[in-house]
């Protein structure tokens, strides 16, 4: 297990390198933000000194090697825009997108485990079929659609949900959550669900091909011949095993989730990390598009270690060596 | 007389699919008494398995019991309901699996998977359910057996496995344990220990076993009695001895003469010509005589399933009458 942390380590340090020069390629490849962030009315002079300022003066690799050293004591750039340190701007975001994914993560978990282990163990009957079919629906509505609509009905017509913001917030570990108050999760609840959408629908589709796959094993056929009644197989003998695939899939579509809230987070107004980044690409902000993406290089390596983890707990067949 | 602990009588399985109606057990009878062993003996897709599923009430969907009788000890177990099913399940009657591979759930472990069989139908605390468990490895032969439970399945070797999965059979100490080619699987050697364990254990206990086999030496070795299945139907039983040495079904004298022995080294096998026929709408008649060599006109008509000997049945209209020597 040491030896497998250690080295999951090592290559994680060379993924972040890796990607660290890629992003730096790539963010100046987009466009020079000195055309954007100085008004065009500004002299030569007044040009090269806001230039010099800003570090865009040096060649490419000098500017990388610049914030390669500085990014090793932790400072990711100053943001051009808001003159703040990129990575603070990111960090104090970061919990209303988190809060976000995960409450998404836990209302697919919530709503599709159940309706898959009805459609796999009921596959003929019509109300499966009605959930498949809906599934069909969570997969290809497009979000932003589904977004303004829910807005729509909940908001304006019927007017029992917030629309927009966080609501009220309160501060723990030094971060403000939404999800510990009443007007908060009120605020919530429409983008977390606007956001697992999708993953419902994954989630159904997983846990249903996953409990049809299970139940036709030996092991569920002797669990029955042991005199189990059908709930203990069904929680306990099909549902252990139909957790793996679920569990690697969600994890690893968590990444995403958090990559990706953009859409939902423009819709809803909710002030996290993917409403940051869509105006830092408007703006140009190169230090705050490359802080966050190192963010999501981390935070992706984080979720597949927790996720390998994972499974080796559900998985005892699973070991995590060092060798791979 | 007393009651035998299991008997089938005219017991029909039929699968409705879509393609048509597979008849998989289609007028199945035979008797186990109390302590006895039945070989249920029979090529792949003759209804061995489906029959050993039927007695549990595992049929599953689009398979139900269409006919017949299943007495376990006087009780009809076809006329039972799901929830009556269950109680005798894994506790009266239990059952053991051709594959030990797979029947073991690879994500519990061994304790958990037999301390819920004991704690299924008896009312015990948690610690007295994981003694039996404990006590039952040791029966069959496992090693260190309270270090074992806190084992998961793939850590054991395939004879290991099965020998768990009988030593869950064994956990109420059933009247009755059908057993599903549990050796099959295996080496000989483990094959040769496993039998041994299961002649023991049914003697120590009275323990009726219907052993569903393809191989006929286990049968030879292990059972009182044989049932030869063909096509859903029992062709031939009676006593193991007597149906081995002279068989009357021509069917069974094919098998016998399947098997390769020394005593004809260097001639070629002898084998059964033709294949088994599809259960899926088998024409009226006996469902051999497209392969028997004493086939004829007469055969086309359904044959009785008729007793040619005392306590030795056949379903053939010429026996090999002339084999038999009278008991």
């Amino acid at each position: 297990m040491t030896v497998f942390l250690l080295r999951r380590l090592i290559q994680a340090a060379g993924v972040v390198l890796a990607m660290s020069l890629l992003v730096f390629l790539g963010v100046y490849a987009i466009g020079d933000p000195v055309e954007i962030l100085i008004s065009p009315e500004a002299d030569q002079i007044e040009r090269e000194r806001a230039v010099k300022a800003l570090g865009l003066d040096l060649p490419l690799w000098q500017q990388y090697l610049v914030f390669l050293g500085r990014a090793l004591q932790g400072d990711l750039g100053r943001s051009f825009v808001f003159n703040e340190p990129a990575l603070q701007l990111i960090l104090q975001r970061m919990p209303a997108t988190l809060e976000l994914a995960f409450g998404a993560t836990f209302v697919a978990l919530l709503i599709g485990l159940p309706l898959g282990l009805y459609a796999g163990l009921r596959p003929k009957s019509p109300l499966s079929k009605g959930i498949l079919a809906g599934s069909i629906l969570g997969f290809s509505l497009p979000t932003f659609w589904v977004g303004l609509m829910l807005i729509m009905v909940f908001a304006v017509q019927l007017g029992w949900l917030p629309s927009t913001g966080r609501g009220e917030t309160v501060e723990v570990l030094g971060m403000r959550w939404s999800f510990l108050t009443r007007d908060g999760l009120a605020h919530m609840v429409m983008p977390a669900l606007n956001l697992s959408l999708f993953k419902i629908s994954l989630v159904i589709r997983l846990t249903r091909a996953g409990v049809r796959e299970t139940m036709l094993m030996d092991y569920v056929k002797f669990a029955r011949a042991k005199g189990l009644s059908p709930s203990r197989v069904t929680f306990v003998h099909v549902f252990k095993n139909i957790l793996i695939p679920v569990v690697t899939v969600v994890g690893l579509e968590f990444g995403g989730t958090i990559a990706f809230s953009v859409v939902t987070e423009s819709v809803f107004a909710w002030p996290g990390m993917g409403k940051l980044i869509i105006d830092s690409i408007n703006v140009l902000d190169r230090p705050v598009m490359v802080a966050y993406l190192m963010i999501i290089v981390l935070l992706f390596i984080t979720i597949n270690l927790v996720v390998d983890i994972t499974y080796s707990v559900l998985d005892p067949r699973v070991r995590l060596e060092g060798k791979s | 007389m007393t009651t035998p602990t299991l008997e089938a009588r005219n017991l029909r399985t039929h699968f409705f699919t879509r393609a048509g109606v597979v008849k998989a057990v289609d007028d199945v009878s035979f008797t186990v008494e109390r302590g006895k062993v039945l070989g249920l003996v029979g090529e792949s897709g003759s209804g061995k398995t489906v029959t050993g599923f039927s007695i549990l009430g595992l049929v599953d969907p689009p398979g139900r019991i269409v006919g017949g009788q299943i007495l376990f000890r006087g009780t009809d177990l076809a006329t039972l309901s799901e929830a009556e099913m269950r109680r005798l399940r894994g506790n009266r009657i239990a059952m053991i699996f051709q594959d030990p591979m797979m029947t073991l759930n690879p994500v519990l472990r061994i304790d958990t998977q037999m301390i819920e069989t004991v704690l299924a139908h008896a009312k015990v605390s948690k610690a007295e359910a994981r003694q039996r468990a404990r006590d039952a490895l040791g029966q069959v032969g496992i090693p260190s057996p309270e270090e074992r439970l806190q084992a998961y399945p793939h850590q054991f070797s395939g004879g290991m496995r099965q020998r768990v999965a009988i030593a869950i059979a064994l956990l109420h100490k059933p009247d009755l344990i059908v057993a599903d080619e549990p050796t099959t699987a295996l080496d000989v050697t483990i094959q040769g220990q496993i039998l041994a364990e299961a002649q023991k254990l049914c003697a120590q206990y009275g323990t009726a076993l219907i052993w569903i086999t393809h191989d006929l030496s286990v049968v030879a070795g292990l059972a009182d009695d044989i049932a030869v299945m063909y096509a859903g139907k029992v062709v031939e039983s009676g006593p193991v001895g007597e149906v081995l040495d002279a068989p009357l079904h021509p069917y069974t004298n094919g098998l016998i003469g399947s098997v390769p022995s020394r005593n004809h080294r260097g001639a070629p096998l002898s084998q059964i010509p033709g294949m088994t026929p599809s259960l899926l709408n088998l024409p009226p008649g006996c469902a051999f005589r497209a392969r028997c060599p004493r086939a004829e006109a007469r055969c086309a008509e359904p044959p009785p399933f008729a007793e040619y000997l005392p306590g030795r049945h056949a379903r053939c209209i010429h026996p090999h009458l002339d084999q038999a020597v009278p008991a």
